[in-house]
């Protein structure tokens, strides 16, 4: 082997780590919007207040453009003998549990997304459609998404919804913290339409202050336990309740943020594209101690 | 030259036999199912909910197949890497399966994603803490690599013999000049694109193990651990060979030549090792995280995880550790069909058995529609794979003595 090709291939195998490297900076940087603003706003939801009108469901409907037919016809109980989830028809649902401690009325449940403070999907969207703002909504740019589902499964309250059945343009649908009206200080639609403020609207370390004082004062009402303040790194909308939350189908989550473990693999393998580059660099060292061996070998037979 | 040539050939059968018509038949069922999910939406073909987001074709043709094609890098590696050249006759053959096994996980995404249309976003739309953002970007890049590598077979088929009908006739010389330049351009740069390759593989193998790492509660403990990008390259690495194995040994029948026995034993002799590094990481995985408690109830999850650890590597393993299995053909046969076998459940377990989410009122099994596009997309690669080593040289043919310079050598390096 002459030195020259052996200084061209070299020159070539660091021609190619030298531009990868150079794309190491804008991947690292290229994660969607984050904000984790200390003023971030959040619902507090108390469910020992909710009577189960379910007339959030509607405002919800009305202020998203979905079907929502009249709001008296919301005063059938009977969607209340089955457990329901939000979906693509309806943003937010309420479930109804059996009577909680201290009381003889069932516990009703509003369930929407929890706009976590860490949030999975903001993590796992492969283009990045969703982000955390800075009044605490997380909302995705539905002109981005491929429709993958990747947040559906990686969303640990599983809130995020599909269009199945559309065969043209299915969308994403959640909870979006009614952004478009959050964002201009008004009030989210289901809080506003509560007749009895089971809902509060508020900076979310106010509403922490506003759950431990109300369990303080009624230790017989509560379970000592404000729902989204530690789990999975704490989340916009909080829960109180007269009984556990284990039995009002919360899943049990740990305080860990979901998407914790699985970017630090991700970082940890891309580390500013060390690792790969050098594996390139490797390989490419065995290839040539390897073909030289070769040679070399053959050589001798000579 | 001391060691055995190699003398790939387009191989002279006919295409069509009676079971080439079935797997027609299986490969036109599932595209009728195809239309409807176009036509219909996901909803209409498959069982898909919010509960359960990811099925079959997640889990089979995309997770699965890009395990399975990984004998595409692995006897990259050892061939050109590391320089083995004994084992260049099983390269092209194992290159062709990974080429069109990529292809097909990218049709197993475009159908499964709902907005196939914007099947290019991950291009410009870029998320770096995703693990699925990389493994479409390592995919896409990883394809193109794999093209280019097959290029050179393209441009040896056709270098003068290049022969247009009619009026077109006028372009042969042009053409054929494009291929020689093509041929000489390729052969000069060959091994950045197999070590590029190598690199891309060990990656999006890896990520594919990433992927389920967010579901975290939501997946079974018997699999949802850290480690698995570790678990699923290490899988990946050692389902390589057995696939290479598995795939000639089904060629050589199906196309009337003598199996290269020689070839598959010595690389059936390196398959033991690789399994039990995998093993060793999976128990002690368990062991660790003492999840062998879950392997104590009677369910679905213990029972799927017992027969893929069971059949799929500890079987297989003392099989490759013995002379006799290695030499003869249907044992060798068997026991890489039992690794492919336990690399395909072990992706099925991860991303379809192991997902249990909180609020599901039955358990997702596939439909009809999403099994027979499955099961249409895989008889339509063997078609496919059929069609090319028919018509292209990527078959070796074992005894004969007409050295063709391979065309993977490092010809940057050459004297
Ligand atoms: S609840 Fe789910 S969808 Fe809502 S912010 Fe959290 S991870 Fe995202
Ligand atoms: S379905 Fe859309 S929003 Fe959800 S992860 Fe995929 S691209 Fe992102
Ligand atoms: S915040 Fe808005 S989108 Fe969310 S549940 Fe209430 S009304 Fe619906």
């Amino acid at each position: 082997m002459s030195g020259k090709s052996r200084r061209d291939f070299l020159k070539k195998t660091a021609i190619i780590g030298a531009g990868v490297t150079g794309l190491s900076a804008s991947p690292a940087k290229a994660a969607p919007k984050n904000i984790l603003s200390a003023d971030r706003m959040g619902v507090l939801v108390d469910t020992t207040v909710c009577v189960g009108c379910r007339n959030c469901e509607w405002a919800c409907k009305d202020a998203h453009d979905l079907p929502a037919g009249e709001l008296f016809s919301y005063e059938d109980r009977k969607p209340m003998e089955f457990r329901r989830r939000p979906d693509h028809t309806a943003l937010t649902v309420v479930n109804e549990y059996s009577r909680g401690k201290n009381s003889n009325l069932p516990v009703d449940v509003k369930v929407q997304c929890m706009h976590c403070d860490q949030p999975a999907c903001v993590s796992a969207c492969i283009v990045g459609a969703f982000s955390k703002q800075e009044n605490g909504a997380v909302i995705w740019d539905t002109d981005m998404c491929i429709g993958c589902r990747y947040c559906l499964a990686a969303c640990p309250f599983q809130i995020p919804a599909f269009e199945y059945d559309k065969a043209l343009d299915p969308l994403i649908m959640k909870c979006d913290f009614c952004f478009d009206r959050t964002k201009n200080g008004k009030l989210p639609a289901c809080v506003a339409i509560c007749p009895v403020e089971a809902l509060t609207y508020g900076p979310r370390s106010e509403l922490i202050k506003v759950a431990r004082n109300r369990i303080k004062r009624n230790p017989d009402r509560y379970v000592d336990h404000i729902l989204g303040e530690h789990e999975v790194g704490g989340t916009s909308w909080l829960y109180l309740s007269s009984k556990e939350f284990k039995e009002l189908e919360f899943p049990d989550l740990g305080n860990n943020p979901a998407p914790g473990v699985s970017e630090s693999i991700q970082h940890g393998i891309f580390a500013y594209f060390v690792p790969p580059v050098s594996l390139y660099a490797l390989l490419g060292g065995i290839m040539w101690i390897a073909k030289r061996r070769k040679e070399l070998k053959e050589e001798e037979h000579v | 030259m001391n060691h055995e040539s190699v003398n790939p050939v387009p191989i002279k059968h006919r295409f069509f036999t009676p079971g080439v018509i079935v797997l027609v038949i299986i490969a036109l069922n599932g595209l009728v199912f195809l239309m409807g999910r176009f036509f219909f939406g996901l909803g209409a073909v498959t069982n898909l909910n919010n509960q359960y987001p990811w099925g079959l074709w997640i889990g089979v043709d995309v997770a699965a197949g890009v395990a399975l094609a990984a004998g595409g890098f692995t006897t990259a590696a050892l061939g050109h890497v590391m320089h083995r050249e004994e084992y260049h006759a099983v390269i092209r053959p194992a290159l062709l399966t990974a080429m069109l096994g990529y292809t097909f996980v990218a049709f197993g995404v475009f159908v499964d994603i709902g907005r196939w249309y914007f099947i290019w976003h991950p291009l410009i739309m870029w998320n770096g803490n995703s693990a699925l953002f990389e493994v479409g970007i390592c995919v896409m890049i990883y394809m193109t690599v794999l093209y280019i590598e097959f290029l050179p077979i393209f441009t040896e088929r056709f270098i003068g013999k290049v022969n247009l009908p009619g009026l077109l006739s006028a372009l042969n010389k042009p053409a054929d000049k494009i291929l020689r330049f093509l041929d000489r351009g390729l052969s000069k740069t060959m091994f950045i694109f197999i070590i590029a390759g190598v690199v891309l593989s060990t990656l999006h193998q890896s990520s594919l193990g990433t992927l389920m790492v967010i579901a975290g509660p939501k997946m079974h403990p018997l699999w949802q651990t850290p480690v698995l990008p570790l678990l699923f390259l290490l899988s990946a690495v050692s389902v390589g060979f057995p696939m290479v194995i598995f795939e000639s040994l089904i060629a050589s029948r199906s196309l009337k030549l003598r199996p290269e026995m020689h070839v598959l034993s010595r690389l059936g002799s390196m398959i033991a090792p690789l399994l039990g590094i995998y093993l060793a990481f999976k128990i002690g995985d368990m062991v660790i995280r003492e999840t062998f408690v879950y392997l104590g109830e009677l369910n679905t999850a213990s029972v799927m995880f017992t027969i893929e650890i069971l059949f799929g590597v500890i079987i297989p393993l003392r099989m490759f550790l013995s002379p006799k299995v290695l030499k003869s053909p249907p044992l060798l046969f068997t026991a890489s069909a039992l690794v492919v076998f336990g690399v395909l459940l072990n992706r099925i377990n991860n991303f379809v058995v192991a997902y249990t989410p909180p609020y599901s009122a039955e358990s997702y099994f596939p439909s009809f529609g999403e099994i027979s596009v499955t099961v249409g997309f895989v008889a339509m690669l063997v078609l496919a794979y059929r069609f090319v080593v028919l018509n292209f040289p990527v078959i070796s043919l074992p005894g004969k003595q007409t050295a063709q310079p391979t065309k993977y050598s490092i010809r940057g390096v050459e004297k």
